[in-house]
């Protein structure tokens, strides 16, 4: 770290703003202004010593990038992090869709499926949780969140093993159910909504509500609702990323290639290489990996707005 | 809106005793708790219950008390597993929460160019499936059409091979750090937005710099983040599975079939079909990481007094 500058003088108008009472709100914008009287001078040095994680976060990125426009045989014997040979994303991309029998565009509508229904799922539960945690007093509430903050440090195999038993003695194993069911539950999910709700609805407002007579669903759903957009939003998308991403519980679940999501069956096509007879498709995995975190990155991108102001209001309480 | 104005005047004091009584936030809540039970509860039970037994080949399930906890605790393989973790996690975690923090802090100070740009680029091999992520590591890591190769060849030297036996811990620590260095940033950084302006007041007031500000306010305000982040780590490096998994395709010889808790206890069930003894290593596994995460939170919360 460089040494520390003095800060910049003091503009007037900042003094109002940060002298006001309480603590705000919305704390970002408003520390934001009353920084940036102080904000101090930016520093190259600092810039390039933090520029080596950013080049660390994006290497594999532009590696798999660069090497899905290879030809499997140029992927040998070429330098990794440049162009080489053919330019074969596309014949790489048509490739990818069309392997046996169109085998990864099954695996992503499989994917798409538990995404869906275990990611939107486990959303609304973790919401409506999350909401009747926050604002309502209730028998056993302090039961609720002692076993639930307990059950997030149980390991996923301990869980594993006894749900797939239990699974298969339902005759669950193999199907759809198997992977979405134990996905509908986000304790990270309820806890954020919780934190969430709590800051981001007045009890007044629900009070107001009530003496106008509203059912509490009514309630939730024409006024709670849309003041916890940016919660739901942030939810939405970690517990994408939980099911877009899950490879333990599909692996134990299931046994049909015909049900596996995206990441079981790249690492298939990724074993294939070492297996008796198996044809090496290098290229198609890579093709196929850059498939598979697109959707999800551009997810990220797009809604950037909301989630970062989710998790900033969820770390209030912390 | 505008109905809150009228209606929040009268105090309601009937309200909070009301409401104390009422079972309607279970109508909220019971539908999480009933999905919960099922995928949660009910296999812990069910563990519990098979940990107690053992399948035999004649005469089916046998009641053995503790017999399975006393094997897995004299089971040198669940413990070289545990201690190789255990060795993941001492080192692992710290560097990557350590990176994380310094990126946070430095993205809060607002001394970078292009803070959003680093924001978000650094977060998101977070979007990055472990598979993904460990396949994409593992062709890198590879001597040949990996990067190491490459940088063997055009340098005419010998790297050690990240694959070897010695190497394979570090490597995966790696692909771990590279995976979440960016959501704890983003936990520490969203954390650090929050601190209230005051506090920068009275520190600016009191001439204070900016390496003092970040040790006499910035971290102890975070140390709530800091303590999760630490906490969730712990948990993740005891799970370790997926990415070991993986790189057993490519390294077969350095990652044996018990190399973690996690991936013995799934060896055991899927591969050996000894599931009450499987289910038995789960919860030993389970107790230790819930006794290391609440010896954490204890220290974290110790320092706050």
């Amino acid at each position: 770290m460089t040494a520390s500058t003095a800060p910049t003088g003091v503009p007037a108008d900042a003094a109002p703003v940060a002298a006001r009472p309480g603590r705000p709100h919305r704390a970002t914008p408003v520390r934001r202004a009353a920084r940036g009287s102080s904000r101090p001078r930016r520093s190259v040095l600092l810039t390039l010593t933090t520029g080596i994680v950013l080049v660390y976060s994006l290497v594999p990125l532009a590696w798999l990038l660069i090497n899905a426009t290879k030809t499997q045989s140029s992927l040998f014997g070429s330098f990794g992090l440049w162009f080489s040979g053919d330019f074969a994303l596309f014949s790489n991309l048509a490739q990818t869709l069309t392997y046996d029998d169109g085998i990864f565009v099954r695996w992503l509508g499989n994917t798409l499926l538990y995404v869906v229904a275990g990611a939107g799922g486990a959303t609304a539960l973790a919401v409506i949780g999350g909401y009747g945690l926050a604002k309502f007093s209730f028998p056993g509430k302090r039961g609720v969140f002692a076993v639930v903050i307990g059950a997030v440090a149980v390991p996923g195999t301990a869980l594993a093993v006894p749900t797939f038993l239990m699974f298969s003695r339902m005759g669950l194993t193999n199907t759809p159910w198997s992977v979405i069911i134990p996905s509908l539950i986000s304790p990270f999910g309820l806890y954020l909504m919780w934190t969430f709700a709590a800051e981001a609805i007045p009890t007044e407002l629900l009070e107001a509500a009530r003496m106008d007579g509203a059912s509490e669903w009514r309630t939730f759903f024409r006024i709670s609702l849309p003041l916890l957009a940016p919660g739901i939003v942030t939810v939405l998308l970690f517990t994408m990323v939980a099911t877009w991403n899950n490879y333990f519980l599909p692996l134990i679940m299931l046994r049909d290639p015909d049900w596996y999501p995206l990441t079981l069956g790249l690492n298939a096509w990724n074993a294939q290489a070492t297996t008796a007879g198996g044809e090496a498709i290098f290229n198609l995995v890579i093709t196929g990996a850059l498939l598979t975190i697109l959707p999800l990155i551009a997810a990220f991108l797009l809604l950037q707005r909301y989630w970062q102001s989710g998790l900033a209001a969820g770390s209030v309480k912390e | 809106m505008a109905q809150a104005v009228v209606v929040a005047v009268p105090p309601t004091s009937g309200s909070g005793r009301t409401r104390r009584r009422s079972w309607t936030g279970w109508g909220f809540v019971g539908p999480f708790m009933a999905v919960f039970g099922l995928v949660f509860l009910a296999p812990i039970a069910y563990s519990l219950y098979l940990s107690l037994f053992r399948q035999q080949l004649v005469g089916g399930n046998a009641f053995v008390g503790l017999e399975n906890f006393q094997r897995a605790l004299g089971d040198p393989n669940l413990w070289e597993g545990f201690f190789r973790v255990a060795l993941f996690l001492a080192v692992q975690v710290p560097i990557m929460l350590g990176i994380a923090l310094l990126v946070a802090l430095a993205l809060d100070g607002g001394r970078l160019y292009g803070t959003a740009f680093f924001r978000i680029s650094i977060f998101l091999p977070y979007a990055v499936p472990a598979v993904v992520a460990t396949l994409m590591w593992g062709f890198m890591y590879g001597t040949r059409f990996g990067l190491v190769g490459n940088i063997n060849d055009a340098f005419g030297i010998a790297m050690p091979d990240p694959l070897s036996s010695e190497l394979v811990l570090a490597s995966i620590g790696n692909i771990v750090t590279w995976e979440f260095v960016g959501y704890n940033m983003l936990i520490f950084y969203s954390a650090l937005r929050v601190i209230p302006a005051s506090l920068y007041e009275a520190a600016e007031i009191d001439g204070a710099g900016q390496w003092r500000v970040i040790t006499a306010i910035k971290l102890p305000a975070i140390r709530g983040a800091l303590v999760i982040a630490t906490i969730f780590s712990i948990i993740g490096s005891f799970q370790l599975f997926s990415e070991p998994v993986i790189l057993q395709q490519l390294a077969p010889n350095a990652i044996s079939t018990d190399y973690t808790p996690n991936l013995y206890a799934y060896s055991l069930s899927f591969s050996g079909q000894q599931y009450n003894y499987s289910a038995t290593v789960a919860i030993i596994m389970g107790l230790l990481t819930m006794l290391v995460a609440y010896l954490v939170q204890l220290r974290g919360m110790r320092k706050e007094a």
